[in-house]
């Protein structure tokens, strides 16, 4: 197939740090033609008209007024992950182009991982690592404990594919479950992994040994989790997050740390990512943080980006786009 | 640090005064031996415990009561110590002490004369106090050693039984934490938690590259090796992450057990290593499995393996492993157990990044050290008072 007859594309870059993967291009550049963004700016008047898509990879590139003015022909942002907190849903809206994302692809590995770091803080592992490997080590004390993850109560805030999937885990390990969400699921849903509905925030916050956020980040779940909340868990309870830093208010969650108001904290993101190197989260030992690696699998990341390709050919060709992000 | 296996039938026992009505396993003979040089030894051994009526999912335990008595009229219990690096911890302690009385190590040695007589246990506790011909040879009332934790391979237990005594262990209290951590090492491998986590506090990130990757749990091949109380309840743990679950061990589980848990039977472990994303160890330490990974175990691993140890560190070749690590036969390794432990610290295992080690922590929590003590204070009491005991481990 020659050149002018794939769809271009808009990428930020191949490769490096933020780059789209190397190993991805061989299956993309079948299916387009894909243009960087230094390749655009060297050549904006021609390309401009071209591009009909974005790839965005890990939020680039950078969407803004500037850039949709300048791509006349654009239907489509095919957004990386599930998240769109990133987007401006409204502007995009207004230039009449499509958003799309990976909502499903991601869920089982970011259910994967907030169980790793629910049993990671529980049984202190990377603590226990550290003195496993220090050169001070002489003997590993009798007395150095952490608390049980089985049997105890799990309450997961956000109950959507994400949630459900972390509920399912859960239940082998004996966990009692406890779920808020907009919306109750229906009964079967409920009693496949035993997961009781809390109407009321507060009756999970008081309950929980665990509390796991899984929300999408909105204007209504910004800063849901505050003092208020956290003075609600139980001081021996820890605090998960596998959702969007912003979903806490992260200041009052380092005094609740500080305070022991709760007994703990593992993060998978922050707001900032990465925090600045000075941040006091980064200083406590009772604080597990990931770098926001919720799908970094190299299977996952393979099926997001067959699964963007999809939703950019549907678009494209007039058909309905599989995960449409709707205002 | 110690844990269960056991299969087998479920057996209704007869009630006893003021016993709550307890449910026997006895399992298939097993062998285990002395641990430091794998000698060969017979050993048969028989284990059993109870299950409380008010137990959820078994795991709360009920001591049987004893009557209020003098202090000096309660059986006299050794310890190591109270407290201090190695000793029995304080919240132990106080539920020892509702039973029996507790003689230290250090008292017991200023003052072997009087004590001697009065000692009609020993509590192992993190494997000590150390149990050597001439301790019992002092102890002549000596009735039960009452090991806190499951496994049993520091204990001579041919030697103990010449003098009449028993030994007892505690499989029921150890088997979810256990089990629990060796998902916890398994998704910690897989995800790169540990390494994560270092690149988050490290003071020369400035950005988190998108193409630092993990590998996938969720519908990855899980073997277990060794497939007794742990290794069961980490099937069914890892069947939730939608594993394909194989499994080898001495015996193969009846199909309802295999079906719970979507798990095949490997008779020849060699299958299971070949076609295994994870290989976890869960089995008891024995001459038969003293290194049972080795070189030839590794090379037959997929080089995108990998390999998880919650047994002993005895059970894999430990040299064997740092080379397979070093050329990247397998991938990675996830160690709560070692030897010895710990590690020296000039240790090649400490220097390699494909690996993550912790410091036997298999049923460090605060909740399993007491069901733990819970479970040997029963079995002593068992012994002390002629009644059926709960797990008592045999010599062959």
């Amino acid at each position: 197939m020659e050149d002018q007859e794939l769809p271009y594309v808009l990428i930020d870059c191949i490769g490096g740090k933020h780059g789209v993967y190397e190993d991805h291009t061989e299956f993309l550049k079948t299916r387009f033609c894909l243009i960087t963004m230094k390749e655009y700016l060297e050549n904006k008047k021609f390309l401009g008209e071209k591009i009909r898509a974005i790839f965005m990879w890990y939020h680039k590139p950078v969407i803004d007024e500037e850039l949709l003015q300048s791509l006349p022909n654009l239907k489509v942002v095919a957004s990386s992950g599930v998240g769109i907190d990133h987007l401006d849903l409204n502007l995009l809206s207004s230039f009449g182009v499509k958003v799309s994302n990976t909502p499903f692809v991601v869920s089982t590995d970011t259910a994967d991982l907030g169980v790793a770091l629910m049993l990671a803080s529980a049984r202190r592992l990377v603590e226990g690592y550290q003195m496993a490997v220090s050169p001070d080590t002489e003997y590993f004390p009798a007395d150095w404990l952490g608390v049980e993850v089985s049997g105890t109560a799990l309450g997961i805030i956000g109950m959507g594919t994400i949630g459900y999937k972390v509920a399912q885990r859960a239940r082998a390990f004996d966990m009692k479950i406890l779920y808020h969400n907009r919306n109750q699921r229906n009964k079967e849903e409920e009693s496949a992994v035993g997961a009781i509905y809390c109407k009321k925030i507060d009756d999970l916050l008081q309950q929980s040994d665990f509390v796991m956020l899984a929300v999408t980040l909105t204007p209504q779940t910004h800063k849901l989790i505050g003092k208020r909340e956290l003075e609600l868990m139980k001081p021996t309870a820890t605090l998960i997050n596998i959702s969007r830093g912003l979903v806490v208010d992260q200041d009052a969650l380092v005094e609740a740390l500080q305070n022991k108001v709760i007994k703990a904290a593992a993060l998978d993101v922050t707001y900032p990512e990465p925090l600045p190197r000075d941040h006091p989260l980064l200083k406590m030992k009772n604080v597990t943080i990931t770098p926001h690696i919720g799908s970094a699998t190299k299977e996952t990341r393979r099926l997001m980006m067959e699964n963007m390709t999809e939703n950019i050919q549907a678009a494209l060709t007039g058909l309905p786009i599989p995960n449409e992000v709707l205002l | 640090m110690f844990r269960g296996r056991a299969f087998g039938l479920l057996k209704s026992l007869h009630l006893m005064d003021g016993q709550p009505n307890l449910a026997c396993k006895f399992i298939h003979p097993a062998i285990t031996s002395h641990v430091h040089h794998c000698q060969k030894r017979n050993v048969n051994y028989r284990q059993s415990y109870k299950t409380g009526p008010s137990s959820a999912g078994g795991r709360t335990l009920n001591v049987p009561q004893t009557k209020v008595m003098a202090e000096q009229e309660l059986p006299g219990v050794l310890i190591l110590d109270i407290g201090g690096i190695h000793g029995v911890l304080p919240n132990i302690v106080a539920l020892l002490q509702k039973h029996f009385r507790l003689i230290t190590m250090k008292e017991f040695l200023e003052n072997k004369k009087e004590m001697s007589k009065k000692i009609q246990s020993v509590f192992v506790f993190e494997r000590r106090p150390t149990i050597d011909q001439e301790l019992l040879e002092s102890l002549p009332n000596l009735k039960v050693i009452a090991n806190s934790g499951v496994g049993v391979d520091h204990l001579d237990l041919k030697m103990i039984s010449n003098f009449g005594v028993k030994v007892t262990n505690t499989p029921h209290a150890v088997a979810d934490t256990t089990a629990d951590i060796g998902m916890a090492l398994m998704l910690a491998s897989a995800r790169r938690l540990v390494e994560g986590c270092q690149i988050v506090i490290s003071p020369d990130t400035k950005y988190f590259a998108v193409d630092w990757l993990g590998v996938e749990v969720t519908r990855a091949t899980l073997g277990i090796i060794g497939m007794g109380n742990i290794g069961y309840k980490v099937a069914q743990r890892a069947k939730a992450f939608e594993m394909k679950i194989l499994y080898h061990n001495r015996n193969q589980r009846k199909k309802e057990e295999e079906q719970a848990v979507g798990a095949h039977y490997c008779e020849k472990m060699e299958d299971l290593l070949q076609q295994s994303d994870f290989v976890m160890l869960a089995l008891n330490l024995t001459p038969e499995t003293c290194k049972l990974i080795g070189k030839r175990e590794l090379g037959l691993m997929k080089p995108t393996a990998t390999l998880i140890n919650i047994s002993r560190g005895a059970v894999i070749d430990q040299d064997a492993l740092v080379e397979a690590l070093q050329k990247k036969v397998i991938m990675a390794a996830a160690l709560d157990v070692t030897d010895p432990e710990p590690l020296p610290r000039d240790h090649p295992l400490l220097k390699l990044n494909n690996i993550i080690i912790t410091p036997h922590i298999g049923t460090a929590t605060v909740q399993a050290i007491r069901m733990m003590a819970e479970e040997a204070i029963a079995n002593m009491l068992a012994v002390l008072n002629g009644q059926p005991i709960p797990s008592e481990v045999f010599p062959k």
